[in-house]
């Protein structure tokens, strides 16, 4: 009887040590096995994408739509490549909609805001966001307030 | 002179033989002789041990480590006005440096001194030399299991003291603090990843584990057999076993987290 409680207890410990693992991934670190893999990719050209990083998200209107998976040089155009996959239920993106990079709150992490167009043709898989918008580089404003003084 | 250099070499000598010893006891308990089957009860019997018996002082230090991290990181990040972030900072400090680092301090303290002690007891009274008269290898029967208990066990302690201390945190921070829920939790998502930081705080886990439960069962069992020997011998597992984790924590931080 003694060995029997003990061997339950040694069960529920090793349980309870597996379903800890189990919540850090899927509670904290956000582990999403589903929808890997199933969306359509869309490109993006940026003149600076500033602190943009894989895995960010991609929203329209604040909700997100999916995430940007990788950020290359275009080494003709000399502009940030974005590449970004965008849940398979959202298919209704018009050709003419832009896109730019935003900061959540003051210090916050970069993502891609995705403004709808008018075109009732939709963004097919693997073609371009050509209206783009760049992410605000703190230094550049600086600057520009600094000539703007200086011309005065 | 002379004699100064002889102690030095002495001294050495005699670490890279207590080096080799030990070796030679994890080699031949674990590497050379796996018996899982026979040994499956006894297994049973140190996690239980090991294990469940620490599950509380790891719930409950968990639970305040969270707890305080919480609240500090409410009162600074507060200064800045971005105190959503602070799911964000508990989560990735204990999952990547608190949880292993703690659970295994904790773990050498309540179950790496219980097993010198007793091991070192049981070669006290000669009860490993009689298991080896009657024909029962000691290093397979009594050190065997307890070394993979706590291999098994340390890497549990470090996941669920993780859980409890982002639980903890939450407790204040949202609860408490008043806190969004939503943006607690949901920064905390974005910014942890599974591969990079909980699968290495695990591997983290796994290593100190190992390290803690080795240097434990060989003070045990190389211990000079006498009451004093044995308390010097529980003496030096907490203190080489902390020693270790925290020299080691740095190392295997800069290997997977820093571009050293």
């Amino acid at each position: 009887m003694r060995m029997r409680t003990m061997e339950i207890s040694v069960g529920f410990f090793m349980l309870i040590g597996f379903l800890a693992l189990v919540v850090l991934a899927l509670n904290v670190s956000g582990l999403n096995l589903a929808s890997k893999g199933a969306g359509y990719k869309i490109y993006a050209n940026f003149e600076n994408i500033g602190g943009l990083t894989a895995r960010a998200k991609v929203s329209m209107s604040g909700v997100q739509i999916g995430e940007v998976t990788r950020i290359r040089l275009d080494p003709q155009m000399l502009m940030a490549e974005v590449e970004m996959e965008i849940y398979p239920d959202i298919d209704f993106l018009s050709a003419d909609s832009s896109a730019m990079i935003l900061t959540s709150g003051l210090l916050g992490q970069q993502y891609i805001g995705i403004i709808p167009g008018g075109d009732v043709e939709v963004l097919a898989p693997g073609e371009f966001i050509y209206n783009t918008q760049s992410a605000l580089v703190l230094e550049d404003l600086v600057g520009k307030f600094l000539m703007n003084q200086v011309s005065e | 002179m002379i004699d100064f250099m002889q102690k030095l070499g002495h001294r050495t000598l005699s670490k890279l033989a207590a080096f080799g010893r030990s070796g030679q006891i994890l080699f031949q308990s674990v590497v050379a002789k796996p018996a899982p089957v026979m040994m499956f009860p006894l297994l049973i019997k140190q996690i239980y041990f090991v294990g469940v018996l620490s599950l509380i002082i790891i719930v409950v230090s968990g639970l305040f480590i969270g707890m305080v991290l919480g609240l500090q990181g409410y009162t600074i990040l507060a200064d800045y006005g971005s105190e959503e972030a602070v799911g964000q900072m508990v989560a990735l400090s204990l999952v990547r440096e608190l949880a292993p680092v703690v659970t295994a301090l904790l773990f050498a303290g309540r179950a790496g001194s219980a097993l010198t002690a007793e091991i070192g007891l049981m070669k006290a009274t000669e009860q490993l030399a009689s298991l080896e008269m009657i024909g029962v290898d000691p290093l397979r029967r009594i050190i065997a299991p307890r070394l993979y208990a706590g291999f098994i066990c340390m890497p549990l302690l470090t996941m669920i003291f993780a859980v409890v201390g982002v639980w903890g945190a939450a407790l204040v921070a949202v609860d408490w603090l008043g806190i969004y829920s939503g943006s607690y939790w949901v920064n905390m998502q974005q910014s942890v990843d599974f591969m990079s930081d909980v699968v290495n705080g695990l591997i983290k886990a796994v290593v100190f584990g190992f390290v803690v439960t080795w240097i434990a069962v060989y003070q045990g069992y190389d211990c000079v057999p006498t009451s004093e020997g044995i308390s010097q011998a529980t003496t030096r597992t907490v203190v080489y076993s902390s020693l270790a984790v925290l020299g080691l924590d740095f190392i295997l931080t800069a290997l997977m987290f820093g571009d050293l």
